[in-house]
């Protein structure tokens, strides 16, 4: 990782805070709906570990704190913006929502909303790429409490008995809805759990994108040179609630304290200022640069779009025309 | 045309999609080196290998949703879950990802598996091998829900449905493997919408799926023998969606129906046919339509027990019977 990476890093994981904080406003002006999960605090996980593998040619796929996951895949942020407005522009073209970006063409499969719901899904896109031969690999993003699901159990087994080229990723933010992961969880470190499926795995600071960037290299060229899965826990902090209507009552005032001063944003910017890479000025243009992009662009863009046709209600229920429906014939 | 049994035409379809097309794989529990708890897979592990033909742990919702994951990338799942009974572990990712996929994605992504089950009421398999389920799947969106009820249907519904782009569950029964029937000796496929009219009647239409087909028909010979009443049968083969203009026609035809089912009554197929017998052609009935179907229980142990709770053709008889007053 270079001057270059890191400036750029420090960009995008602005961007995706920013645009997470005007997610937040626009719900509170009611332009967004249903449920709305911010990743704001767990910017480095996302970037790191993608800046590690290959955005736009690995498959990737995560529950439904999506929305970074999705743009640091190549989403356009206008379309995701315009989905969570319910827009025809959406990147789901209104029909998915906060919990269900997909970007298929830069194969981003979608944020899914049963938790533990993508380990499975992970696990077969891995054979689909096993059997076609590519030199791709799947890569799921999950948080802790996904864990205790038993598609966690189940997909490991098999990813590990049928040698499938699959990264599991562990966003450890510590709380799994509103409840601590020692009040939930048997085994604290989720990177031991996976050691019953004799499943390599470590477990990394997930708010020094540095740090997550090279275990992610050591993950990704495992999986990447067939030595089938692995399992990578990234220890984080979720800023906001569990959703837009969660009080955050369960945590202490000291503890979101303690982590807001690890905050992946601000460690990454003060090491580029301590190494005269940048100055605050510039960091400070930039952050305007990018609330500037977002409102000029971003909800512009959501804004003006049109919301979807009613009379088109029932379309993507089923494929269109599929000749298969009418015995091959018609 | 041969006679061949329900498992061989499965069998069959099988064997020519792999043959195919490389990207169509099986999977399930004892289905490759085991050849499968009803043979339907008999011989494919030889022939494709274990890339192909997966011997999967006992993990129904983990494996269906690998299927359901591969198949965004292209390839032609056909999932054996070996009891239906079992298919409701694999309901969250067969219902939330297979189901909704293709909608919350914008038309993006599909979900094209084959999810086959059997179903039915057996011998005294007791309450947790004995469910026939196909009522809850076909009140999920997104999902095609069809069911075969002799070999012909069985081959040429398997066909089509690993070809079609959207997620079918097909219905099979644990008691129909070993039936004979008919199957065309060049390549079938059946449609997955529609419903075939397997006897020609003008008193009154029974609506039948699966193996209740085979009740009705039992039970219209009977009718017509016995008591000279014609009955139309209706194979309803799909099962969702309902064919609306097939049930319709019949009933213009008839004027009376019977709707037989081996599941409990609530919420099921025989509902279903009412309801649209109700918006479609209400007055074209010349009496209230009947459900014959099972008593609301788990289902027995007891093989008298079992008998009861399970309709069969005597009592189709004595529902058409008691409609037409003879």
């Amino acid at each position: 990782m270079n001057v270059a990476d890191k400036k750029r890093l420090l960009r995008e994981m602005l961007f995706a805070r920013r645009f997470e904080e005007r997610c937040y406003e626009a719900y509170v002006e009611r332009k967004i709906g249903g449920f709305l999960h911010l990743y704001s605090g767990e910017e480095a996980c996302a970037h790191g570990v993608l800046e590690a593998a290959r955005p736009g040619h690995d498959y990737v796929i995560t529950g439904y704190r999506d929305h970074i996951h999705a743009i640091k895949c190549g989403a356009d942020p206008k379309k995701v913006m315009a989905e969570l407005y319910g827009k025809e522009t959406g990147s789901s073209k209104g029909r998915g929502g906060s919990m269900h970006i997909f970007d298929v063409e830069h194969r981003f499969m979608g944020g899914y909303a049963l938790v533990g719901g993508p380990f499975p899904l992970a696990a077969g896109m891995a054979k689909a790429i096993k059997m076609k031969g590519g030199d791709e690999i799947a890569i799921c993003f999950l948080g802790d409490a996904a864990n205790n699901q038993g598609t966690f159990h189940e997909s490991l087994n098999m990813a590990k008995v049928w040698n499938l080229p699959v990264l599991y990723v562990c966003e450890n933010n510590l709380y799994g809805i509103g409840t601590r992961i020692d009040r939930s969880t048997a085994v604290i470190d989720q990177y031991k759990r996976v050691s019953g499926y004799d499943i390599p795995s470590a477990q990394t600071d997930g708010q020094d994108i540095e740090a997550v960037y090279k275990a992610a290299r050591k993950a990704v060229d495992h999986v990447r040179g067939g030595k089938g899965p692995y399992f990578l826990e990234l220890m984080t902090y979720r800023y906001r609630g569990h959703s837009m209507s969660d009080s955050n009552a369960y945590r202490s005032r000291d503890e979101e304290r303690e982590w807001s001063g690890r905050d992946p944003i601000i460690i990454l910017r003060d090491r580029l200022i301590e190494a005269g890479e940048i100055t605050k000025q510039d960091y400070k243009a930039l952050d305007t640069e990018v609330l500037d992009e977002i409102e000029d662009e971003v909800i512009a863009f959501a804004e003006a779009s049109p919301e979807p046709r009613v009379d088109e209600l029932e379309k993507y229920t089923f494929a269109e025309n599929d000749p298969w429906v009418y015995g091959g014939g018609r | 045309m041969a006679e061949i049994m329900y498992w061989e035409a499965i069998r069959r379809a099988h064997d020519e999609e792999m043959a195919r097309d490389p990207m169509v794989i099986c999977m399930g529990e004892d289905i490759g080196v085991a050849g499968g708890t009803y043979k339907a897979t008999q011989g494919l592990y030889d022939k494709y290998g274990p890339e192909r033909v997966i011997d999967t742990p006992i993990s129904e919702n983990g494996y269906t949703g690998l299927g359901i994951g591969a198949s965004f990338l292209g390839v032609r799942p056909i999932i054996e879950i070996m009891s239906v009974n079992f298919a409701w572990l694999a309901t969250d990712q067969f219902f939330n990802s297979a189901a909704k996929v293709r909608y919350m994605s914008g038309g993006q992504l599909t979900a094209p598996v084959v999810v086959r089950s059997a179903g039915g009421t057996a011998h005294q398999l007791g309450a947790q091998h004995s469910a026939r389920m196909e009522k809850v799947f076909m009140g999920i969106a997104g999902l095609r829900v069809v069911t075969p009820s002799n070999p012909r249907q069985a081959y040429g519904l398997l066909k089509s449905a690993v070809r079609c782009n959207d997620p079918v569950y097909i219905n099979e029964h644990e008691l129909m493997y070993n039936m004979k029937g008919e199957v065309p000796d060049e390549e079938y496929f059946h449609p997955l919408e529609g419903s075939e009219v397997a006897r020609e009647g003008r008193d009154v239409t029974l609506f039948g799926y699966n193996v209740s087909v085979h009740w009705c028909l039992q039970a219209a010979e009977t009718l017509s023998r016995q008591f000279g009443i014609e009955a139309e049968v209706v194979d309803l083969f799909a099962l969702s969606p309902l064919d609306r203009a097939g049930i319709t026609a019949s009933v213009r035809k008839t004027h009376r129906a019977v709707i037989v089912e081996e599941a409990e009554a609530p919420v099921g197929v025989g509902a279903e046919v009412m309801a649209i017998i109700n918006e479609e052609c209400f007055f074209e009935l010349d009496a209230a339509p009947r459900r014959v179907s099972a008593v609301n229980v788990p289902i027995p142990y007891n093989h008298k027990l079992e008998k009861a709770a399970i309709p069969n053709a005597g009592d189709v008889v004595t529902a058409v019977r008691k409609m037409l007053g003879k």
